[in-house]
């Protein structure tokens, strides 16, 4: 086990060296995400007063949309330098590095996802202090399950031909519950006096869907990546 | 868990990809202190083979022994015991020299890292550009560099995968060098290579490939050039 989290942390690491180094995934998704909220808002908020609910689902959407992105251009490095294959050769449990992987893009999303939360938040008159440990969890737990499918297919489609259309056709309908959890529980805390019991609810729901899709992933990787 | 072989043992191995069959029934036998010469025109399948060695791909039928054992029952452990160099040179470009070679050693759990990124540094001629980063290097730099990489671990069966591309003739001889050295450690090496200059009177024994069928394993002393000829023309008879 030691060993099993020393080798992710070392790819989380390197994941993240380069970055800090190349800041190409954090400025695209960031200003994809950016531009994506920005444009809804014009669309949805009529003199100051944005339509029901719709701050919940445009944030959502904002995190699904990026994370592709970002999961997308993540593998796509490792495979223009074949890297993937030198990390497969590693001695050690192949779906430790599916972890370091795991955790890498859960560290981007993360530091967007900073950027997003009160960007809705003013764009959208949405008061996403009002309960700010419950939406720190529903985001964390959220962006869990998106990522963990999303890391497993990205790493499995790395050497497809079409990668980039097969990816999101792959991933959106099996995360379609995720993001639908992330958005009730969103909603739920938006109200004038947060609904916790509510948000609790789809909490629980995306960790069950958490633990569900990160064990599947855990135990089809080593398959999936020998060819 | 440790483990170390003394012997590769190719049995009767197949590879399909879809209906093209890459590699037919091909069978080998390694010794440890040698070095085999994998030959063969473009698409023979050496690269499918050294794919399928290091566990990157799993035979369509067929066994490989290392030593007594298959990879599924050796487990992650053999893959300490493995360096490949591929023809993608696996190394980070926005990474330096010595943060590369540093993140593959802890990832092998290499003990004293520092020394050890040091010393390949220094073999790989790269001392002075140790801290640079590798998207400013030549191919000839980044294949030594490779090369290094796959050798930080001390495996025990080493596959080069046209190890002499974009080497200069110094870079070449010192890697020939290097791979005698090796072979003395009582590595086993296996090179797949179209560079039959370079690599004269380096193999122990030669193996040619020509559409994934094995014509010829032979350790005669005649020139590689002919030996190479000989084994694909009675291929077209």
């Amino acid at each position: 086990m030691k060993q099993f989290l020393r080798v992710a942390w070392i790819v989380m690491r390197k994941d993240l060296t380069v970055e800090v180094r190349s800041r190409e995934i954090l400025y695209t998704t960031v200003f994809f995400a950016a531009s994506c909220v920005l444009v809804f808002a014009f669309a949805l908020v009529r003199e100051g007063r944005p339509m029901e609910d719709a701050a919940a689902g445009i944030l959502w959407i904002a995190i699904a949309f990026a994370g592709t992105l970002a999961l997308g251009r993540t593998f796509e490095r490792e495979r223009q330098t074949e890297t993937l294959r030198a990390l497969m050769l590693a001695p050690s449990d192949r779906p430790a590095i599916y972890v370091g992987k795991l955790l890498g893009i859960l560290i981007l999303l993360g530091v967007v996802e900073l950027v997003l939360v009160p960007m809705v938040g003013l764009l959208f008159n949405a008061p996403f202090g009002a309960s700010p440990l419950w939406l720190v969890v529903l985001l964390a737990a959220g962006t869990l399950g998106f990522a963990s499918v999303g890391t497993l297919f990205a790493a499995m489609l790395v050497r497809a031909r079409s990668r980039d259309v097969l990816l999101p056709v792959l991933l959106y309908p099996i995360t379609i519950p995720i993001i639908i959890a992330g958005v009730r529980g969103t909603v739920a805390l938006l109200q004038a006096v947060p609904d916790e019991p509510m948000a609790r609810f789809w909490i629980a729901l995306l960790v069950f869907f958490d633990a569900v899709f990160v064990t599947l992933a855990l135990w089809t990787f080593e398959p999936l990546m020998t060819e | 868990m440790t483990f170390d072989f003394d012997r590769l043992v190719v049995d009767d191995v197949s590879r399909n990809f879809g209906r093209r069959r890459a590699l037919t029934r091909v069978s080998l036998t390694c010794h440890a202190g040698e070095i085999v010469g994998l030959l063969g025109p473009n698409g023979a399948g050496k690269s499918t083979l050294l794919a399928i060695l290091s566990t990157l791909l799993a035979a369509s039928s067929g066994e490989i022994h290392y030593g007594s054992a298959t990879a599924r029952a050796i487990g992650p452990a053999l893959r300490a015991r493995l360096g490949l160099l591929g023809h993608d040179l696996y190394l980070y470009p926005e990474l330096t020299a010595r943060e590369n070679l540093e993140f593959f050693a802890r990832l092998y759990g290499c003990p004293n890292v520092p020394a050890v990124v040091g010393d390949a540094l220094g073999r790989a001629g790269l001392r002075d550009r140790a801290d640079d980063l590798v998207s400013g290097f030549s191919r000839g730099m980044r294949q030594r560099l490779a090369l290094e990489r796959a050798l930080l671990h001390g495996p025990r069966l080493l596959l080069l995968d046209e190890p002499f591309t974009g080497l200069d003739d110094a870079s070449g001889q010192a890697l020939v060098a290097r791979l005698r050295d090796l072979r003395q450690d009582g590595r086993i090496v296996l090179v797949a290579t179209h560079d039959l200059d370079l690599a004269e009177g380096l193999f122990d024994r030669v193996a040619v490939l020509r559409e994934g069928r094995l014509l010829l394993v032979d350790n005669s002393s005649a020139s590689l050039r002919e030996r190479y000829r000989e084994a694909v023309a009675a291929a077209r008879r």
